[in-house]
């Protein structure tokens, strides 16, 4: 039966197809939908893991002890995850364990552009990289074969492109061989130096052989049409070059991208008169043509930034531009905001009126950054808001009640409470605010350790964030409610002031949220309304100025009653209070 | 058949999604072979998004370029204005009248352009204007604008109107679907 699916959903069906017993993921876009799609299938045991880190040990550990199992990450959930990643290569597996990584070139969703492949080499595990949702399918489903025939991991490579597009796929029954035997054996699965340096010698061995099959494998094929232009290409970028050119070109498709075959290119090579290798990214492919004296055109002319698209391809390799239609309006842009009732405006407000630097993090509220809020300083990596602002402090300690770290419920617990600790352990009077929304916003509501919740809605221990600060070190912990923008000032003021580790946590669950009742939308009182758009300061999308006054969108206003307390008139009416 | 082109393009959180899975699900019905592209993630949160639905006996790439669209549904007006060139010279645009200010120009940093559907129309493309916000308040609720403009769309190509019923029925719930049904012919009947 064949079924318009989601790339990602397609992995998922893949994995489940393939026989996955055991997954363990952190959501990060564009990869949160596999393991939300393998939650739903009952014979798989999965979660949502703390990080990334995490979620791929729980995955070698579930593969030792005989489980086909899986862990999901984007691009930048690799580099948490790398540490296991590069020894996992050494162990091998017992039952077979499959890791996705989804970039995202163009940086849709994302801090960099990094790309993924030169993991795979670095660390010297297979990588596999589907081109629509068909491929997601039936790739997923092969690479637990492939994971226990050369006993290694396989790494499933996606990017925005074939993650999140829909196209028809064929799907089958499960076979599950169930759990297969775990036999003690430390020479395999004690990564010391006696044993390691062992192992090292079956790792080049095995991508010896992975070459050698690489060179015939059914993931690498051929199509021949006029062979004036060759293109080499894998993923998303060979429906680009299909689109662009069609029977014009003849292709190599590379479905493995690590190892890479080497006569395999030579012979394409060789019958074609041009050959481009189409990659986005980095010259990944190109670089292994070239090392190997394979004569192809690549970053030469095609950028190493961003998104390829079928128009990219006909521009450069057949001199067409596009003819087209315009408008001589100027037209402004449309970034992206705080939802109207997100509890990250008031607290952002607040901010604002004290004046702090801002070491920020990763999520939803990183969109504080933006005016006319424009209260993010700094935005590195999950968890660096709380370091960030450790060393900011150590290195200027009269700026210690001029700053502050935000960090969201979720990215606390993936990577912030390390960094408080070091806070506390080696005392900088730093003031970390942690935004508790109950969930992890960015990526699509996904449950995490604090909302008590797993990823199948099944209740469970959800941590205390305040009794976890505690543990730590922290004495200094206060709740505050993110609509009351005195109460805010107030406490954040009170700490930033105190000499001593601090953490001020800001509560009150994401306004998108199913369970969140929102009170009847608020109204401007155009009679009491001055025009003087004070309430315009906290950059809420249902508020605009219409006629030299203040209206407020009601298909959009959940009456949080922020803009309220902005009003020294009066006018914004209605709203419990 | 030669693989058609559509984009849905709109304010982040207005209901593009759900437009382009259903427009998905009725050409998928119709035996097309069909590629979605969707977008997640930040721009969701009310920012510019688009999503592309492309067509036909074969389908390679999932998304649409400038001047390769063959129709554009765009569900606010300044995003039918700024996604405008990816439209074909002889290509249909579906314009919903209502107007989102984006940040830019609520803070003062910038100006909605007077005039846009006029200026869209001067470039000589099919443009088809409607006022989709006061027809879902019609129908009983303002989130149903995006039927409503499934129902222009609709009247704009060349699946039997069975086929479209049938995939509101498979995605709305039971509850709505009285007052969906009756979004989508207000929108149809606007030709």
């Amino acid at each position: 039966m064949k079924k318009l699916m989601l790339g990602n959903e397609a992995v998922a069906r893949g994995l489940y197809e393939g026989g996955l017993r055991v997954a363990s993921s952190y959501p990060g876009t564009p990869s949160t939908e596999i393991t939300e799609c393998v939650a739903k299938y009952d014979e798989i045991y999965s979660e949502w893991a703390p990080n990334e880190k995490v979620a791929m040990e729980t995955a070698i550990g579930a593969s030792i002890a005989g489980a086909r199992s899986f862990c999901a990450m984007k691009h930048v959930g690799l580099n948490v995850a790398a540490d296991p990643l590069f020894t996992v290569s050494y162990t091998g597996v017992n039952a077979g364990m499959v890791i996705a990584v989804a970039d995202d070139p163009g940086m849709h969703s994302s801090q960099n552009e990094q790309d993924s492949r030169h993991y795979a080499k670095a660390s010297k595990i297979m990588m596999l990289e589907p081109a629509d949702s068909e491929e997601c399918l039936s790739f997923a489903k092969k690479a637990f074969e492939l994971s226990e025939k050369f006993d290694t991991p396989v790494i499933l490579r996606l990017t925005t492109r074939i993650a999140h597009s829909r196209s028809a796929a064929e799907i089958s029954d499960r076979i599950d061989n169930g759990l297969k035997e775990c036999v003690k054996d430390p020479q395999k699965y004690v990564m010391m130096p006696a044993m390691a340096i062992k192992r090292h010698v079956v790792v080049e061995k095995r991508i010896k052989d992975q070459i050698a099959w690489a060179e015939t494998c059914e993931f690498n094929t051929t199509e021949f049409n006029d062979k004036k232009i060759g293109i080499i290409a894998s993923g998303i970028c060979y429906q680009y070059a299909k689109e662009a050119l069609g029977k014009n070109a003849s292709y190599l498709k590379l479905g493995c991208v690590y190892p890479l075959p080497v006569e395999k290119i030579k012979s394409f090579v060789n019958e074609c008169k041009k050959v481009y290798v189409l990659e986005e990214l980095d010259p990944f492919i190109e670089e292994h043509c070239k090392i190997n004296g394979i004569n192809v055109i690549g970053k030469d002319e095609f950028t190493l930034l961003g998104e390829y698209s079928q128009g990219l391809i006909r521009k450069v390799i057949l001199g067409e531009d596009v003819d087209n239609v315009k408008t001589d309006l100027e037209i402004p842009g449309r970034p992206p905001v705080l939802c109207a009732g997100c509890p990250h405006r008031g607290l952002y407000y607040a901010l604002k009126k004290l004046k702090v630097a801002v070491s920020g993090d990763i999520g939803c509220y990183t969109l504080g950054a933006l005016q006319p809020l424009g209260m993010v300083d700094t935005c590195v990596c999950m968890g660096a808001s709380v370091s960030g602002l450790h060393g900011r402090n150590k290195a200027n300690p009269e700026n210690e009640s001029k700053t502050v770290a935000v960090i969201g419920d979720s990215t606390f617990m993936h990577s912030g409470i390390t960094g408080l600790v070091d806070i506390a352990y080696n005392q900088s009077n730093s003031t970390v605010i942690i935004l508790d929304n109950s969930i992890t916003g960015m990526t699509g509501h996904q449950d995490n350790p604090t909302t008590g919740k797993t990823i199948k809605g099944d209740p469970t221990t959800a941590v205390s964030l305040e009794k976890l600060c505690n543990a730590v070190g922290i004495d200094r912990v206060r709740v505050v409610d993110p609509y009351n923008l005195k109460e805010c000032e107030d406490v954040i003021r009170e700490e930033i002031n105190t000499p001593e580790p601090s953490v001020v946590i800001s509560r009150r669950p994401c306004a998108l949220l199913k369970y969140v009742k929102h009170n009847p939308p608020l109204k401007v009182n155009a009679d009491k309304c001055t025009g003087c758009k004070m309430c315009m300061k906290i950059g809420c999308p249902a508020i605009s100025i219409k006629d030299k006054k203040s209206v407020i969108d009601f298909t959009q206003c959940v009456g949080c009653g922020v803009c309220t307390q902005m009003c020294k008139f009066g006018a914004i009416e209605g709203g419990a209070k | 058949m030669q693989t058609k082109s559509v984009m849905i393009v709109g304010v982040g959180g207005q209901g593009t999604l759900l437009t382009s899975r259903l427009l998905g699900a009725a050409l998928l019905n119709s035996g097309f072979e069909v590629k979605v592209s969707e977008v997640h993630g930040m721009s969701q949160r009310g920012g510019s998004v688009v999503t592309y639905v492309k067509y036909g006996d074969e389908v390679a790439s999932p998304i649409v370029g400038p001047g390769e669209a063959d129709l554009i549904l765009a569900f606010e007006q300044l995003e039918a204005a700024r996604w405008l060139p990816y439209l074909k010279k002889d290509g249909n645009i579906i314009a919903n009248t209502q107007k989102i200010d984006p940040m830019p120009v609520v803070i003062g940093t910038a100006v909605y352009p007077n005039g846009v559907l006029e200026a869209i129309e001067k470039t000589g493309v099919k443009l088809t204007s409607i006022d989709a916000l006061s027809l879902a308040v019609e129908a009983g609720s303002p989130k149903a604008v995006n039927v409503v403009l499934i129902g222009v769309m609709a009247s704009k190509m060349d699946l039997p109107k069975e086929t479209w019923l049938e995939a509101i029925k498979q995605t709305v719930p039971e509850k709505f679907l009285e007052m969906n049904l009756k979004a989508f012919e207000l929108g149809y009947a606007n030709k």
